[in-house]
């Protein structure tokens, strides 16, 4: 027969002080895991929410990033005519040539940040599927305009409707705000590609991409593009590229979360082992009677077991509680691989707290172990004695 | 005038607003060198007179004097102060530390004083002798026996030279060999050393051993 | 002092007890003094470079060349001693992961305006000499275990191909936060494979005199204002200053983790001295029995919580200068990183304080401790 529950409860109860502290050590830790891997999940899903597996991006071999690729006009007409490439109801190619430069502008936070001036075809909101205007209007071909992404919207200078934004020696009027559902296109500024073009960098664009007809057979449209002689080219899936723009700083947050919250987590750990054997000693005589009544040492180890994982999730809930809040909040960082200005929301999400549940529990199962061991082996006589 | 005088001294102890006399209008005197026994049914206050006479604690009203000393007027900081030079306290549970050994226990009250360390191991080591504890000083309590725990307490009560001896049932958890030697030890102390001592005990022939048995009943104090 | 044995076996009555609430403190103050050297080493780095050395690049952007033209301009202004220009190359060694800056300069000019880089003399002449050779600092050459005369092969990523290089000289920085793992070759090299198709990257102008700084970056600005390729001059020291500001707000994030940290150890210290106290009723009655005074207890008590936090924070906070001394891994992404004495002693400050809070209670507790009662429950 297993011990009863409510005794476990009831014990906590006793001592609320030494329940609550450690509980509350727990929620700490808890709580920073989670706030970190929130960061870096908000990092992560902002670059893996870029770019769509349907379509593929074309860039200059051997360019690891689009701004140190170069791609001449008449290249970019050559894709756009290709089979592969999708139409859209108009019969025209979607396929969005575009210029990718990176400029310097001043954080109104403070400091320096690199933002990327993407030139677009007017396919480029067709092309990419995600992306709305959620403010004003869309660019006007020929017309000195920008449209900025929500993410730099109140977070630089000039990029309020109306505003004029001066950069490449021209002013540039912002005409609307996009939204691209979290993805890095939303810390761009995007004008017109014919428009971007001259100022910076002479005739040519930095990548093509465009829809493909056929998404599966992507592997085919690789081959081709990449084994033309005339052409030079690297192909990717559009939600690739990105994904892999992310891998050195994805790989530095997780590393900082996993350290952080892990050298935390021995901490409280051993403040949970204090508690328990602090818990099992004074309980002895309980103990004893329990043993006494037929309760067998196995059901000892699991009840103390129970306890301490019981008060880890007391701890865990509220760590997760803790950082509710910074769900959505928008921090920023550069991007070393892009080098230029990727902004982000933490993102807490269920998996992620269930996750720093899980983390609690380990910590409470770490903690309570040898107590538990110790509480199981207590000899009956010794207990007795000392109550 | 005597080494110590206790004038009308009442104690009454507050329990949820109810009020419990102990005793009312007692007094007491004692010469220097005397050494006395109290007996009395439990919860008759020997223990609270003990505690009050140590300063532990405050009469409701009346007036303590030990050597000279106004106990009862004296602050809390003074009288742990003056405690700790005249008061010597011998526990029914020995009352060691058991993380530290039979010296170290008894070198305790020296501690607060301006002693060099050489001084206190002097006065330490008589202090064990005097005990008969010498060979055994650098044991912990639990390394010792009831009987030599006691006697360790003994010695911790006595290594600052304190003007009386309060021994609280200090033979109540030994065994009857243990317990004579205790006594036979604070006879010794009262005798050789001149030591005044007021023993509280359940035991009437531990009792017998001093010069005088009071009796502590219904607060009424009675030789 | 007398009562340190009675503190210190105290400690030791419930060792496991005393081992873990040292070793939580310790390992708490090793993150807190980790952590807090990010700050300070990127503090650092944003302090590095000359107050007479001003950095002329693109006002679009740090990505943006400037004309050759610029070069005698800027040479012809007055208080100018020398100028030279650098490019970033952005290559890839061997794979993606191993990143390191390597720069092409116009490297007799440059060389001469960094004293900073100490350099043999023989391997300096092969350097200027050669055009294929390469300048590479110390920490890079332990990273890859690279020797001097060794070729080196990059890939190319803004100018395509594979690119061969001699190691001809290696410098070491009299400045940690300068960085030791530079890697600079010949521009004409690079202008060369290229073509001619390239133009410098960013200027760099040695003063004659610090304080004509701001002068000159407004006179050099203002000349170039309605040119093809306006510019943007600042100090070398607000140009690296301003490449720290691009990781973002990493100085909230530590102080909030640190804060966490700092919090979570203090319940757990705090639980410990509370447990201790609870233990240690009967006996504190007793001593002050034997005439201990209230603000006796009281000392010992906040001793004893200040002893464990003082040692388990000493433990982290030097665990972790020697964890991270000179040629650790982490200066691969931040110059110069190690753990600053000023870091240590606000991380043993830290340690007291954790001390004195978590002991403040059951202290106060020992002190105002009724005698009588606590008597009464030992017997």
């Amino acid at each position: 027969m297993k011990i009863p529950i409510l005794y476990n409860l009831r014990s906590l109860k006793e001592r609320p002080v030494s329940t609550l502290t450690t509980a509350a050590g727990m929620a700490l830790v808890v709580a920073v895991f989670v706030a970190m891997m929130a960061l870096a999940n908000g990092f992560r899903s902002a670059l893996v929410k870029s770019g769509s597996p349907n379509n593929a991006m074309v860039l200059r071999k051997g360019a690891n990033a689009e701004m140190y690729s170069g791609i001449a006009r008449s290249t970019a007409s050559t894709i756009a005519g290709m089979p592969f490439v999708a139409r859209g109801p108009d019969n025209q190619p979607l396929s969005s040539p575009e210029v990718f430069v990176v400029i310097g502008a001043d954080r109104l936070t403070g400091g320096m940040a690199n933002l990327v001036v993407r030139g677009v075809s007017p396919k480029a909101m067709q092309v990419r599927q995600d992306l709305e205007i959620v403010a004003g209007r869309d660019l006007r071909s020929g017309a000195s305009e920008v449209l900025v992404g929500e993410k730099i919207v109140d977070r630089f200078a000039n990029t309020g409707i109306g505003e004029t934004m001066s950069f490449g020696g021209r002013d540039w009027t912002v005409v609307g705000h996009f939204s691209a559902r979290g993805a890095a296109f939303e810390s761009e500024i995007w004008a017109e590609n014919e428009q971007v073009m001259p100022v910076f960098r002479g005739e040519v664009f930095q990548s093509v991409t465009f829809r493909m007809a056929d998404p599966a057979s992507f592997d085919g449209v690789k081959q081709q593009l990449e084994e033309d002689p005339r052409l030079f080219l690297d192909v990717f899936r559009e939600n690739e590229f990105y994904q892999n723009q992310s891998v050195i700083l994805t790989f530095i947050l997780n590393f900082i979360a996993v350290f952080i919250a892990g050298v935390m987590a021995i901490g409280a750990v051993f403040g949970a082992i204090n508690t328990m054997y602090a818990a099992v000693s004074s309980r002895a005589p309980e103990i004893a009677v329990l043993l006494t009544l037929g309760f067998k040492p196995g059901n000892v180890l699991s009840s103390f077991l129970i306890e301490a994982v019981f008060i880890a999730l007391i701890g865990g809930a509220m760590g997760c509680i803790l950082t509710l809040p910074i769900n959505g909040l928008v921090t920023s960082t550069t991007n070393w691989n892009s080098f230029s200005e990727v902004a982000f929301a933490f993102r807490v999400t269920p998996a992620l707290l269930l996750t720093g549940m899980i983390f609690a529990a380990i910590m409470g199962f770490l903690g309570g172990f040898f107590p538990a061991l110790k509480a199981a082996r207590q000899p009956v006589i010794v207990a007795l004695r000392q109550g | 005038m005597a080494l110590v005088e206790i004038k009308d001294l009442a104690k009454v102890f507050y329990r949820d607003s109810q009020k419990i006399p102990v005793f009312d209008g007692v007094d007491l005197e004692m010469e220097q060198g005397e050494f006395l026994s109290l007996m009395g049914p439990s919860g008759s206050g020997k223990s609270t007179l003990l505690h009050l006479l140590a300063g532990l604690d405050k009469p409701t009203s009346g007036m303590i004097s030990v050597g000279g000393a106004n106990v009862t007027g004296m602050k809390r900081k003074e009288l742990a102060a003056w405690r700790a030079q005249h008061i010597g306290f011998v526990f029914q549970f020995y009352n060691l530390l058991p993380v530290l050994t039979a010296f170290q226990n008894v070198e305790l009250p020296l501690l607060l004083t301006k002693l060099s360390s050489r001084e206190r191991r002097e006065h330490v080591m008589t202090a064990l002798g005097v005990v008969g504890l010498t060979d055994r000083s650098d044991h912990y309590p639990r390394q010792l026996s009831g009987g030599q725990e006691q006697r360790a307490g003994i010695a911790r009560a006595i290594v600052s030279d304190p003007t009386i001896i309060l021994a609280d049932e200090p033979t109540g958890d030994l065994d009857a060999k243990s317990a004579d030697e205790i006594l036979v030890l604070l006879q010794q102390l009262n005798k050789e050393f001149n030591k005044t001592i007021l023993m509280v005990t359940h035991d009437a022939h531990a009792a017998e051993r001093a010069h005088a048995v009071m009796h502590l009943d219904k607060g009424v104090l009675s030789r | 002092m007398k009562f340190m044995r009675l503190i210190w076996v105290n400690l030791l009555r419930n060792k496991r007890r005393t081992i873990l609430t040292v070793l939580s403190v310790a390992v708490a103050l090793f993150l807190f003094t980790t952590l807090r050297s990010v700050v300070t080493a990127l503090d650092a780095v944003s302090e590095v470079g000359s107050e007479a050395r001003l950095i002329t690049r693109s006002a679009t952007g740090i990505t943006f060349p400037l004309p050759q033209s610029y070069f005698e301009r800027l040479r012809a202004q007055e208080g100018v001693q020398s100028v030279s220009w650098a490019n970033w190359f952005g290559g890839i060694y061997v794979n993606e992961s191993n990143f390191f800056a390597q720069l092409a300069i116009d490297h007799e000019t440059y060389l001469a305006m960094y004293p900073e880089m100490a350099i043999p003399d023989d391997q300096r002449q092969a350097f200027l000499n050669e055009r294929t050779a390469v300048l590479v600092g110390r920490g890079l050459m332990e990273r890859f275990g690279w020797t001097l005369d060794q070729n080196v092969t990059l890939q190319g990523t803004i100018f395509p191909g594979d690119w061969e290089f001699t190691i001809r000289a290696v410098y070491v920085p009299d400045d940690p936060s300068f960085g030791d793992q530079l890697f600079f070759f010949h521009y004409d090299y690079l202008y060369e494979g290229v073509n001619g198709n390239i133009i410098p990257g960013w200027y760099v102008i040695q003063l004659d005199d610090p304080a004509a700084a701001p002068a000159a970056i407004d006179r050099i600005d203002r000349m170039f204002e309605n040119s093809s390729s306006p510019t943007k001059t600042e100090t070398e020291k607000a140009f690296n200053a301003g490449f720290v500001t691009m990781w973002g707000n990493i100085g909230f994030l530590v102080k909030a983790i640190g804060t966490a940290v700092f919090f979570a150890i203090l319940l757990v210290a705090a639980n410990t001295m509370m447990m201790a106290g609870r233990e240690r009723i009967g006996e504190n009655a007793v001593l002050k029995t034997l005439g201990f005074q209230d603000g006796l207890l009281f000392r010992l008590v906040l001793a004893e919580s200040l002893l464990i936090t003082l040692l388990g924070g000493a433990l982290g906070v030097f665990g972790s200068k020697l964890m991270f001394g000179p040629g650790n891994p982490v200066n691969s992404f931040i110059q110069g990183f190690e753990v600053e004495w000023s870091t240590v002693i606000l991380g043993l400050v830290i340690a007291t304080l954790l001390g004195m809070i978590s002991g403040i209670v059951p202290a106060w507790q020992a002190m105002r401790l009724p005698v009588i009662q606590a008597l009464r429950r030992v017997a």
